[in-house]
């Protein structure tokens, strides 16, 4: 079928019997719903800044108020021997928050899905692109404070950062894998999305945000290895921190981890995206 | 029902079929021997956490629906066809299947061309963005691009006489108002085949009328419109074909006169569907 069709005014032809594999079908009618991907998150964006007076500053403000909390418990309690604790905890805590965010959004939006492709056509991976699409415009209004934290602070502001986009992009990715497999379960069982939130604080702790990686011991460093986020994290922190670009070695894991986890997400979604219109 | 073609209107779809390999368009929704089923849970079990208690438990149980059962329909470009039937029988169903929201279980569906639905007036709406914005996700939800809805913007604020509010949020909008945003919208868009869902029910006198000319002039335009409607007189008024729907069998197909005339007889007495006289097969439900 030509979905492309639609906007351009040539006859759209579908035909059930001859429709492509699933995977590739969703991926198509993604792209031509790309303008719906838009439109729903400017519509997220202005709906959250249209009800609060502090809207656009809360974003900001936020993870500054959590980074203030942390380095008084860290730096003054534990006496961390992290160096700029706060550069530190907010090069990693705003990514965090990035792949927290957009996931439990995603696993938010089956419902309005659920109504909406229960009456007309949409390709339902538009919901899960335009969380994503949300999740990257408030990063982006995040970094401002911590730009401005740097400043203040008289950090360096590393060459490196040029390569941040690579992190971003490869942890968009990984967001996009496990929001994928959340929504699916989520939109057929309400209550996943706050086992979903349990597990992704749960997750928080057992990633290296709030301390550094070389505080757990030889025999638990597996569980690091184990953990996707682990490199995600490292990917888009070092360049911001350490001023270094990332090892072959750290990329190729973090590129792995991610491409791998969008593919099995859009295979199992695109594979249960017939059967939503029947559930709840 | 048996498996009998249904030939809708004399000699119709023998011509469509053949003429369709030639690469004409006779047909613009074709359904072939269509049938629907759900698995509904016998109980709704919406956690995850009950759910497989119960299916280690082996207690998850599911009953199986024919919404639709070998189904065959087929429409003609230009032609405004009434689909009648009691609540539950398949009617939604049916424009679902056409719509792409649901896919048949077996047989085949063929729709060609651009399909705007009715099927719910202002879904997707917002309450807290303007009229404008609106227009916009409306647009972006039948699939179309930012640069063409901002070509059909001004149409779309004209017709629906909305230009002095289309910047204040349709929270604001009365009932009417919001249903007169909705419908320039979703007719705006020149489809081809329009699939109206009782949805004129809404708004003033004036408001209707306008409607019912926008459906006049798109079906004079040969566009193909499906109605349903409870509403045998405008059924009568509107479609020269009309389908009846009962319990997922199609059980007339014929023009509008004696089809409806059939259905509102078996209304007033009850159970028994009498066969149908032009079919040479029975048709039980």
């Amino acid at each position: 079928m030509r979905l492309d069709g639609v906007a351009g005014g040539v006859h759209p032809i579908y035909d059930s019997a001859r429709r492509p594999p699933r995977a590739i079908e969703e991926a198509r009618g993604l792209w031509a719903y790309r303008n719906l991907v838009a439109e729903l998150a400017i519509r997220d964006i202005k709906i959250r800044y249209k009800r609060s007076v502090l809207g656009v500053f809360w974003t900001m403000l936020a993870p500054l108020l959590n980074m203030v909390a942390l380095t008084l418990v860290f730096s003054a309690l534990l006496k961390t021997q992290i160096q700029n604790y706060p550069v530190y905890y907010l090069a990693g805590s705003l990514f965090w928050t990035f792949f927290s965010q957009t996931t439990s959004s995603t696993a938010s939006h089956t419902q309005e899905a659920n109504e909406m492709t229960k009456r007309i056509f949409i390709p339902r991976s538009v919901f899960v692109a335009s969380a994503i699409a949300v999740g990257l415009v408030n990063l982006a209004l995040s970094i401002v404070p911590m730009l401005l934290l740097l400043l203040v602070m008289g950090f360096p502001l590393h060459a490196t950062w040029f390569f941040l986009p690579v992190g971003v992009v490869l942890l968009s990715l990984f967001s996009a894998g496990v929001s994928l497999i959340l929504f699916t379960v989520a939109s057929r069982f309400s209550d996943v999305r706050e086992m979903y939130l349990v597990l992704v604080q749960t997750w928080f702790f057992l990633t290296p945000i709030v301390y550094h990686p070389a505080i757990i011991p030889p025999r638990l460093r597996f569980a690091l290895w184990l953990n996707p986020m682990y490199y995600l994290i490292q990917t888009a922190r070092r360049p911001i921190y350490d001023g270094l670009i990332p090892s072959a070695a750290l990329l190729a894991a973090a590129a792995g981890v991610s491409v791998t986890a969008l593919a099995i997400g859009w295979v199992y979604f695109s594979r249960h995206a017939d059967q939503y219109a029947f559930e709840s | 029902m048996t498996g009998q073609e249904r030939e809708a209107g004399p000699g119709l779809d023998t011509l469509g079929r053949r003429s369709q390999r030639d690469g004409v368009r006779p047909t613009v929704i074709r359904l072939e021997r269509v049938t629907l089923r759900y698995r509904v849970p016998r109980e709704r079990i919406g956690s995850i956490k009950e759910y497989v208690i119960r299916k280690i438990k082996r207690l998850v149980f599911f009953d199986e629906i024919e919404a639709l059962a070998d189904f065959d329909l087929s429409v003609r470009p230009g032609e405004t066809l009434g689909v009648i039937g009691r609540n539950g029988a398949g009617k939604s169903t049916l424009f679902k299947l056409i719509a792409r929201v649901l896919y048949p279980s077996s047989g085949r569906v063929v729709v060609e061309g651009r399909i705007a639905p009715l099927l719910e007036l202002g879904l997707g709406f917002h309450g807290e963005l303007t009229g404008r914005e609106n227009v916009m996700l409306q647009g972006a939800l039948l699939g179309f691009s930012r640069r063409e809805m901002r070509r059909r913007l001004p149409g779309i604020v004209a017709w629906s006489e909305l230009a002095e509010f289309i910047d204040s949020p349709i929270r604001t909008y009365s009932s009417g108002m919001t249903a007169r945003l909705a419908f320039a919208v979703a007719t705006d868009v020149e489809p081809d085949i329009l699939l109206v869902d009782e949805a004129l029910a809404v708004g003033d006198e004036r408001f209707q009328l306008k409607c019912r000319e926008r459906i006049d002039a798109f079906r004079q335009a040969g566009k193909t419109v499906l109605l349903v409607s409870h509403d045998l007189t405008q059924i009568r008024e509107n479609c020269r074909r009309t389908v009846w729907i009962h319990k997922g069998c199609l059980v007339r197909d014929g023009d509008s006169e004696s089809v409806t005339a059939a259905y509102h007889a078996w209304s007033l007495t009850g159970s028994e569907i009498p066969p149908d006289p032009q079919a040479s097969g029975s048709a039980s439900g």
